[in-house]
């Protein structure tokens, strides 16, 4: 649900509306311009008062994004934005508060605030710009870089083992989990709408292309070419298919996920997993969101959307609770509590 | 302990130092702080410090598992908890080891003797027991079988051996009682409130006190009780603080009278860890707090809910400090207010957590990167932990930028006696908020007096806005790489800092205005210092104290002091910190310094010697 709290515009807002003076200074044809289009879109479709967004950032060529749109925004330092962003609404819960950050910033500097921001469930929206590359830096592999490509400083290929985000967040306990291309405006917005309406801590991944440093690195899924065939966008209550004509789903067979045809095999309609974004049990979510090519196609959309309570509103719980049950209600009661004496 | 006048068998006393020692699970703590009370109570001006052992649970018995409570009381005022004691308590071998060496040359030793037997003894580290062997001859030795006499004067009771043999400490606080006149009655409804679902350990605990204090009266061993009367003080509502707790209020007050909720981001470290769980009792008064993962996160979070308007503070100790260095750039260059506390403890690294040092001025005043000045504040008592770390919020309000308060471990375990305020009396704070839908309002438009730029918080019509780390021009707040921008913003930060010596007090000097030798200090050793200076000159020496609670900006007569007198010495519990930035803002003087870095407070002893070399010298 989107949050009553927070003061609503009383006129219908416009994308224009939510465009700032600077000029956009992100590399022609770079993901983030399409991302900034999303949220320009999303934000009048929530309809909160522009004065009642806060767009929080860290370091990176996506850390930019704040000051693009038309709102309240602070541009942090590398890795801090989760921290920062945390600070705003805990403090400030009257803000819709949003969080711009790239793969470096959240999962290798900033990898520790990430999982305690997801963990903690704070009702904030981060947005990660994947683009498995550190951008601004001019083109280092990152903690998503695939195993064995070639960046300035892995020169034979990198022998780490990436990150697959979706694992990271359901690891860290995460209640929702969205992934988006950044070629597909349309469920880009709507999956922002989605990741606004949930309580709590919403991370939606969007495959971002960097042109400069790693072009077409999502390509394989992403492309005009590939979608059909490696995309699978999921649909809460509708079973999960993909293809060309929808003739591909994933079934689970004992322990493991299949990607198999519907009708060959034996295999029907019926073996096909249906997607429950809202289920609690985060095992079959982990399960597709960790899936890859060219085995599996990759997942788009809501994977995850669990409920669960928020810290944010807990600190308010607490708050009230001892405001009406504490014999502490100003600082001089407090100065004149328990041992004290007249001279 | 000056001795005043001795009629019959009571000793009149300016000041006495008093030091309970036991095993960890005696309840040292506890009956220390009760016999301060009761002193304060009667009037006495006193000072605190306990001296907790390292480890958790260190094995009984043994020196690592001594803990102590020393109290320093007197009918004068009272500046330190004291360096060597007059009246030792002693519960066990191993407190009596560790400590003998804090006992002055003729102290009184009250030790429970039934606890010197052959396991204890030896787990102390003794050969042969020393009650017996000669080794304390010259002190004022008073054997008693506290346990053993405990456990008799709880017989009729149907308690547990465990819980009986747990009382003795109230026995002891008996006999303190006697010793020094003092009336248990306060203590007594104490034990009621505090065991009130258990009317058997009241009973026992009042029955012990009861017959330690008919104990001493009775035995012969008692020579003399010791009186001391009651200190001038201003008239008024007292309290004892803790430092960090008079720190953690002082922030609660600056929240209420500024209107600003508090928010707390902090992650535990010794010595600060107690100002963020006492934060976390507060919420009826708005007091948001969140335990971060680490003290990045803490830091952060504070600019965040700063960002969003709230008064925002981060507490932590030199280590955190260290690790707080690139977000506290962050505030510089946002103009956003901050308080950080630093509890400073002996560093580098781990170094001794415990153990307190005043070795982080240099990291608060330059631990950044660039050209990145803040205020700089530092208490100097427990008790005015409170008004400093009040002025620290003040300050970082109303001048839009960050602000380190200092304090350290003596300070923040210390207590002492604590004038209560009204909140409505102490001064007024106001942020430069911006107002909604201004339409001049720009990011960093300034005050033309203070150059503070305004605070325009998220949810306001009309103020939306973007800051960040990037340089940014002035006014309007752009993005900018403008090399004379960037420049003129250099300036300001630097200069609106400057310019908050215009808003705090002159500083002061104890004693003469002038003289032969001015003692400088800043922070923790204030108590020290004034107890050697004060001594000296009631001997008639030519010199005085200035005692520096605000260390950037430097209060404006700075040099006008220094000047005043024929030689300066800078003492300090590091390796010359501040004389080394008093060189740098002063170059006009000549400083020597005295310093210490042991983690141990300096002795009143070792600056008078200082202090007359020094003077001989003239
Ligand atoms: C403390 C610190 N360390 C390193 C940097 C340098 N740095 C800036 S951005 C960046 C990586 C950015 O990568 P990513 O987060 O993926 O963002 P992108 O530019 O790809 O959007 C690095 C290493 C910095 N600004 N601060
Ligand atoms: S370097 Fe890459 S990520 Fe950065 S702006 Fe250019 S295309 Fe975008
Ligand atoms: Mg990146």
């Amino acid at each position: 649900m989107l949050d009553k709290s927070i003061e609503k515009s009383p006129i219908q807002l416009s994308k224009e509306d939510f465009a700032s003076d600077q000029m956009v200074k992100w590399c022609p044809g770079c993901g983030g311009h399409a991302i900034l289009a999303a949220v320009e879109n999303v934000f009048p479709r929530i309809g909160y008062k522009k004065e009642n967004f806060t767009i929080v950032s860290g370091i990176g060529c996506s850390s930019r994004f704040p000051y693009y749109v038309d709102t309240f925004g602070f541009h942090g330092i590398h890795g801090r934005a989760a921290a920062i962003g945390s600070g705003v609404k805990i403090a400030n819960p009257g803000q819709s508060v949003w969080i711009a950050t790239g793969d470096g910033d959240s999962m290798a500097i900033g990898g520790n605030h990430f999982i305690h921001i997801i963990r903690r469930n704070i009702d904030v929206n981060i947005l990660l710009f994947n683009n498995q590359i550190y951008g601004l830096t001019k083109g280092q592999y990152s903690p998503t870089t695939p195993m064995g490509q070639v960046t300035k400083t892995s020169p034979q290929g990198t022998i780490e083992h990436p990150f697959v985000t979706a694992g990271l967040v359901m690891g860290a306990q995460g209640t929702f989990f969205a992934r988006i291309p950044d070629n597909n405006l349309k469920l880009m917005t709507d999956v922002l709408y989605e990741a606004a309406k949930h309580d709590g801590t919403s991370v939606v991944e969007i495959l971002e292309n960097c042109v400069i440093f790693n072009d077409k690195a999502h390509a394989f899924y992403t492309s005009k070419e590939n979608r059909d065939e490696h995309q699978l966008i999921l649909k809460h209550g509708e079973p999960m298919v993909f293809g060309k004509n929808k003739e591909m789903g994933i079934m689970l067979k004992e322990t493991r996920l299949l990607a198999v045809k519907i009708g060959e095999g034996g295999v029907t309609e019926k073996d096909i997993l249906v997607h429950d974004q809202y289920n609690p049990d985060p095992g079959i979510h982990r399960m597709v969101g960790r899936m890859t090519g060219p085995d599996y196609p990759v997942v788009f959309g809501v994977i995850r959307s669990a409920k669960s309570f928020t810290y944010d509103d807990k600190v308010e719980e607490q708050i009230d609770y001892a405001k009406q049950n504490s014999k502490i209600q100003t600082v001089d009661d407090l100065l004149n509590s328990g041992e004290t004496w007249e001279i | 302990m000056s001795i005043k006048e001795s009629k019959k068998n009571i000793l009149e006393l300016e000041d006495v130092v008093v030091k309970f020692v036991g095993d960890s699970g005696d309840g040292m703590q506890l009956t220390g702080s009760l016999f301060s009370d009761s002193a304060a109570l009667a009037g006495n001006d006193l000072a605190t410090f306990p001296d907790f052992p390292a480890e958790i649970r260190a094995p009984q018995n043994t020196v690592a598992g001594v803990s102590g409570f020393q109290v320093h009381l007197g009918q004068r005022k009272i500046y330190t908890s004291g360096d060597m004691c007059d009246v030792l308590v002693v519960m066990n071998p191993a407190s009596l080891r560790s400590n003998i060496k804090w006992a002055k040359k003729d102290a009184t030793i009250i030790v429970d003797e039934s606890a010197f037997e052959g396991k204890a003894i030896e787990k102390a580290g003794y050969t042969t027991n020393p009650l017996d062997d000669g080794s304390l001859v010259g002190y004022n030795l008073i054997k008693a079988p506290i346990s053993l006499l405990t456990k008799e004067s709880l017989s009729g009771l149907a308690i547990e051996k465990k819980m009986a043999e747990k009382t003795k400490n109230m026995f002891v606080l008996g006999i303190m009682y006697f010793l020094f006149h003092r009336e248990p009655d306060r203590t007594i409804s104490f034990l009621k409130k505090k065991f009130k679902a258990k009317p058997e350990v009241i009973e026992a605990n009042i029955i012990a006190l009861k017959a330690g204090f008919n104990y001493a009266e009775t035995i012969e061993a008692m020579v003399s009780t010791i009186k001391v009367g009651a200190a001038p003080m201003e008239k008024g509502r007292y309290r004892s603080i803790k430092g960090n707790i008079a720190t953690a209020w002082g922030l609660l007050a600056a929240s209420e009278r500024s209107g600003r909720p508090l928010f707390l981001g902090s992650y535990p470290i010794t010595p600060a860890t107690e100002i963020l769980m006492e934060l976390a009792k507060h919420k009826s008064l708005g007091a948001k707090v969140m335990q971060a993962e680490d003290e990045i996160a803490g830091i952060c979070s504070a600019i965040g809910a700063s960002f969003a308007g709230s008064l925002a503070v981060t507490t932590t100790s030199g280590p955190g400090l260290s690790l707080k260095s690139e977000a506290l750039g962050l505030a510089v260059i946002t103009e956003l207010p901050l308080v950080v506390v630093n509890v400073q403890r002996a560093g580098p690294s781990t170094g001794m957590p415990t153990k307190s040092e005043q070795s982080d001025l240099m990291q608060a005043l330059f631990g950044r990167n660039g050209e990145a000045p803040l205020l700089v504040i530092a208490a100097s008592s427990p008790a005015n932990c409170f008004h400093y770390a009040y002025m620290a919020a003040k300050l970082s309000l109303e001048h839009m930028t960050p602000v380190i308060l200092l304090t350290d471990g003596n300070m923040a375990f210390g207590s002492e006696l604590f004038k209560i305020p009204k909140v409505a009396d102490l001064p007024s704070i106001k942020p430069p908020l911006a107002k909604e839908n201004d339409p001049d309002f720009k990011p960093y438009r300034r005050d033309q007096v203070t150059l503070a730029r305004q605070w325009a918080i998220p949810g306001s019509e009309g103020l939306r806005h973007r800051i960040g780390g990037l340089e940014k021009t002035n006014i309007d707040g752009n993005v900018s790489t403008d090399p004379l921008n960037h420049e003129l913003m250099v300036n300001i930060r630097e200069d609106k800092v400057m310019r908050i010596a215009n808003y705090i007090p002159e500083q002061k000097v104890y004693g003469e205005e002038s003289g032969n030798l001015l003692v400088v200090g800043w922070g923790g050793t204030e108590g020290m210092l004034k107890s050697a200076v004060g001594h000296m000159q009631e001997k008639g020496y030519k010199i005085s104290l200035a005692l520096f609670n605000y260390i950037m900006p430097l209060p404006v007569n700075a040099a006008d002091v220094f000047s005043r007198f024929k030689k300066i010495v800078v003492c300090e519990l590091n390796k010359g910190q501040f004389v080394k930035y008093l060189r740098m803002t002063h170059p006009e003087f000549k400083y020597q310094q005295y310093n210490k870095v042991q983690g141990l407070p300096f002795h009143v002893s070792e600056l008078t010697q200082v202090f007359t070399n020094l003077l001989e010298e003239i």
